[in-house]
């Protein structure tokens, strides 16, 4: 296996894009990744498309090809591929143009990751969003989403006493990172009564302990580390590309308080890398709902189990720490275009790897992490990105 | 969301009556019923060695929600309590909890399967029925109902095996 | 050889409201209502509970009560004016839910709120000639009254589900007599969400001279009178009518003390006599006689001459819920919270 590189990074701004189209999205960012990477439309060999639904939100399936003729590729002919994984659809797709690329099989491919959501009604996205969870033995019995992260918190609640006022820590230093990223969704600082004095979605959990619905596209190329230099002047190393997967249902894992797809895929990431949790300056992790980022951060050797609310409500996470957890604003605030969302995160740490991050750079940062999951974590994607030089 | 009802109806077995599987070679209990053991999957031992196995319905809370941003259909029920039920036979189910207040339900809760509605096709379309849970913290875990003096006729099973009990 | 009840089984939904506060909405004197209608409250079902369900929580108990079976019923008869589909069995969901299916014969009663009754009368023929080993016989009903009508101070939700068979019997039939007429005094018409009633026409011409006539009837059939009775319970549309034709027919207070249970969750409609039956089984000493006479308006009446047996005193009466916790228990809702629990509210979209 060669090594891979990350050559060019690109993304939309996250948000109600209301006047933009999802072909309009998938080719802003495709576009942007391709001229950071100084490469021309020849020279790809293929294109790997993260979307969770295109089929139940646009009523469009085969919407990986529709991107490519949009983007005026159709003529090359080059392939696309669409990957589907739910909230992990990106991070799975970043997978595979790894895996093509470091066997030798393509050269260069474009990972992009994109989704509409602002084109159906909220109940319709939550209802599609929910069916990333087990239709037949959660969904039918009326478990949402929010409700089956609630059902994960009050059980870490209640084996570890992690508290209410911890859980809210996770938006508050989300969105205060938000507030800093132009591209986010939210960019407005909240405070700890905002989140405590918010309405009720699954209790424990609150509006705020949720990620919204937004739309966004984002995309890397990918080329061969040997030949990065030609097209980047700070080429960022694929160090570990991770896939792990678990039950499809919350009632069937062996803990309720840990996703065992992420302890897989984090443990194998660090083994091949060779790189311990410690030696992580940023990551980018799936805190898709509050309770999401707490076990991720046990589940990925960040805290202890048991410990991560306490850590994060000391700051343990923010700015200036060992490790700086989500300086994009994470799925909270910078958004959740769910297909998007694995793609956006590699986007955001290779910038902060080539110090590109301005107000909210992690200073010195040359190892990286991003997180992705699926439903309630019947996938989990883990990759390590580093800066060799 | 309309959807085919034979994709309802072939459940019914497992939504009506909660018939699971145990694997005859290590004995764990699952529940929908699997047609491979994922504790002995390795080897493949257990395909074609999985029998029926009967839940009885009993169970304790395991962890709970309320959920008040419903799923599409359950708007008439918010606010509702969602919950995993750790049940006797040891497999974890996904329910509705019902007929207590939220306030008063807590890990720990002692609960038996009910059957109920669990939605409907709007007004016009079929309605489809499964198990919810309700407290009961009365009856003893064990406790075979039945006649003193006869406490089993006609060859009926013990509860534990029994399939009346959903 | 012996008909009778081999096993039986209640369920009340958990909600309830009271008169007072039906009045409160329709500035009404609800209080008053109550007091003159003898009912104190009445059950609400849940969202999620129609006669299906109700139907089939009474029968589960009633099966495991009496250690039954399920495959060893051959017939199940649901009686009930509320069936949830107008096409589509109600009885069939039943036997799936209990594990009867699917060597049985199956049907819905609609026959006002006698059909329970006529349930049972069905069922012992069958059982009787041998057809069958055990039959199922069910009232239930989810009952509308339209909202403000006097009918909504009392229209409630319940039932109760009979094993009859011929051995382990807790209490044998030892008659059955019936007195029908057209008479009609309630209807609710085809596509109808609520019933009609035509006022005080529903007393006299109706309740009270089916209840009374097929009352003497029985005792004429069964060569008994009132005092030979331990326990009576009739159809109990209110809490009125039944002691009102209870001291006309010569009966006590004490012989009505578990037979009427309207007071406490309302009319139940076809599952009314049968609960009260129900209620009376729970605290029935071996040898008590007990004289059901149930009611079914423009349907006529069904009596029941029945004598517990030894066996009542060994059937696990107090698993499951005993009737007294339903007539006790209940989570009390605002008119609004009942409102829309029963579907009376007008949504907006398809």
């Amino acid at each position: 296996m060669r090594e891979v590189a990350v050559i060019g990074a690109g993304m939309t701004r996250f948000g109600e894009l209301w006047d933009l189209s999802f072909r309009e999205i998938g080719i802003e960012a495709g576009f942007q990744a391709l001229v950071d990477a100084k490469l021309s439309s020849h020279q790809l060999n293929a294109f790997y498309l993260g979307n969770m639904a295109s089929g139940s939100l646009l009523e469009q399936e085969h919407i990986a090809p529709l991107v490519i003729d949009y983007a005026g590729l159709a003529g090359h002919h080059v392939g696309a591929i669409r990957v589907e994984a739910g909230g992990a659809s990106g991070a799975v797709a970043l997978h595979q143009g790894y895996l093509a690329v470091a066997s030798g099989a393509y050269d260069y491919v474009v990972v992009g990751g994109a989704e509409k959501l602002t084109d159906v009604p909220d109940f319709t996205a939550n209802r599609i969003s929910g069916s990333t969870a087990d239709q037949e033995w959660e969904s039918v019995f009326g478990a949402t989403l929010p409700g089956l992260w609630a059902l994960v918190a009050r059980r870490h609640m209640h084996d570890y006493g992690t508290t209410r006022e911890q859980l809210a820590h996770v938006p508050v230093q989300a969105h205060a990172m938000g507030a800093k990223n132009p591209n986010a969704h939210f960019r407005n600082k909240i405070t700890l009564e905002t989140v405590l004095g918010a309405g009720p979605v699954a209790e424990p959990l609150g509006v705020f302990d949720c990620a919204p619905l937004s739309d966004g596209a984002a995309a890397v190329v990918l080329g061969p580390m040997d030949e990065a230099k030609k097209h980047q002047e700070i080429p960022i190393r694929i160090a570990a590309s991770q896939v792990a997967c678990d039950t499809m249902a919350l009632q069937h894992r062996r803990e309720l308080t840990t996703l065992e797809a992420t302890v897989t895929a984090a443990r194998q990431a660090f083994a091949l890398a060779h790189r311990a949790p410690a030696d992580v300056q940023v990551a980018e992790i799936d805190d898709s709902y509050s309770i999401a980022a707490l076990v991720a951060l046990e589940d990925l050797g960040f805290a202890e189990k048991g410990k991560s609310g306490a850590l994060f409500a000391q700051g343990a996470f923010a700015p200036g720490a060992r490790t700086v957890v989500n300086p994009s604003g994470g799925l909270k605030a910078q958004g959740r275009p769910f297909g998007a969302v694995g793609v956006a995160q590699a986007v955001e740490v290779v910038r902060q790897l080539r110090g590109q991050s301005g107000e909210r750079q992690v200073p010195g940062a040359r190892l990286g992490l991003t997180h992705n999951i699926g439903g309630t974590g019947a996938t989990a994607v883990v990759h390590l990105f580093e800066r060799v030089n | 969301m309309a959807t085919t009802i034979a994709r309802y109806w072939r459940e019914t077995p497992r939504r009506y009556n909660l018939g699971g599987s145990r694997c005859t070679v290590c004995r764990t209990i699952y529940f929908p019923p699997r047609s491979v053991c994922p504790s002995c999957s390795t080897h493949r031992q257990s395909l074609g060695k999985m029998e029926p196995f009967q839940l009885s319905g009993e169970g304790e809370v395991y962890s709970f929600c309320t959920v008040h941003d419903a799923a599409e259909g359950f708007e008439m029920e918010v606010p509702y309590v969602l919950a995993l039920v750790k049940t006797r036979e040891g497999p974890l189910l996904t329910g509705q909890v019902v007929d207590l207040p939220a306030e008063r339900v807590r890990i720990g809760l002692k609960v038996r399967a009910t059957f109920r509605k669990l939605r409907e096709e709007g007004k016009a379309g079929v309605i489809h029925y499964g198990y919810k849970f309700s407290p009961a913290e009365e009856p003893p875990p064990h406790r075979r109902p039945g006649r003193s003096s006869e406490p089993s006729r006609s060859g009926t099973p013990a509860p534990e095996e029994g399939r009346v009990r959903a | 050889m012996d008909v009778g009840i081999v096993s039986y089984g209640a369920y009340v939904p958990r909600y309830r409201i009271t008169p007072g506060e039906i009045g409160r909405v329709w500035g009404a004197d609800g209080e008053g209502m109550g007091a003159s209608l003898n009912v104190k409250r009445k059950s609400v079902p849940a969202p999620d509970e129609d006669t299906i369900t109700i139907s089939t929580e009474a029968l589960r108990v009633a099966l495991l009560r009496g250690a039954i079976d399920p495959q060893e019923i051959g017939a199940i008869y649901v009686g009930s004016e509320s069936h949830p589909y107008a096409v589509k069995p109600t009885a069939t969901v039943v036997a799936q839910a209990v594990g009867a299916t699917p060597y049985l014969t199956a049907a819905d009663f609609e026959f006002a709120c006698k059909a329970g009754t006529a349930a049972i009368q069905t069922c012992m023929g069958l059982v009787g000639s041998g057809m069958i080993r055990y039959g199922i016989a069910i009232g239930a009903d989810t009952s509308q009254g339209a909202p403000g009508d006097a009918l909504e101070y009392s229209a409630s939700a319940g039932g109760a589900a009979f094993v009859i068979g011929r051995e382990h019997l807790i209490a044998r039939i030892r008659h059955t007599a019936s007195y029908t007429t057209d008479t009609p005094d309630f209807w609710r018409r085809e596509g109808q969400r609520y019933p009609s009633h035509s006022g005080r026409f529903t007393g006299e011409p109706a309740f009270f001279r089916h209840v009374t006539e097929c009352a003497r009837r029985m005792f004429e059939v069964a060569g008994t009178q009132p005092r030979d009775y331990q326990h009576v319970v009739f159809h109990q549309p209110n809490g009125k009518f039944p002691q009102r034709v209870g001291k006309q027919l010569g009966f006590t207070e004490e012989q009505m003390r578990y037979g009427l249970v309207t007071p406490y969750i309302g009319n139940t409609y076809s599952g009314a006599a049968l609960i009260g039956l129900a209620h009376v089984l729970d605290h029935a000493e071996p040898k008590d006689r007990i004289l059901v006479v149930g009611y079914g308006s423009g349907a006529g009446s069904d009596a029941f001459d029945l004598d517990a047996t030894e066996e009542v005193g060994e059937l696990d009466r107090s698993f499951g819920q005993p009737v007294s916790e339903f007539l006790e228990q209940g989570i009390e809702l605002p008119y609004a919270v009942y409102a829309k629990f029963r579907g009376k509210i007008h949504m907006g979209g398809s």
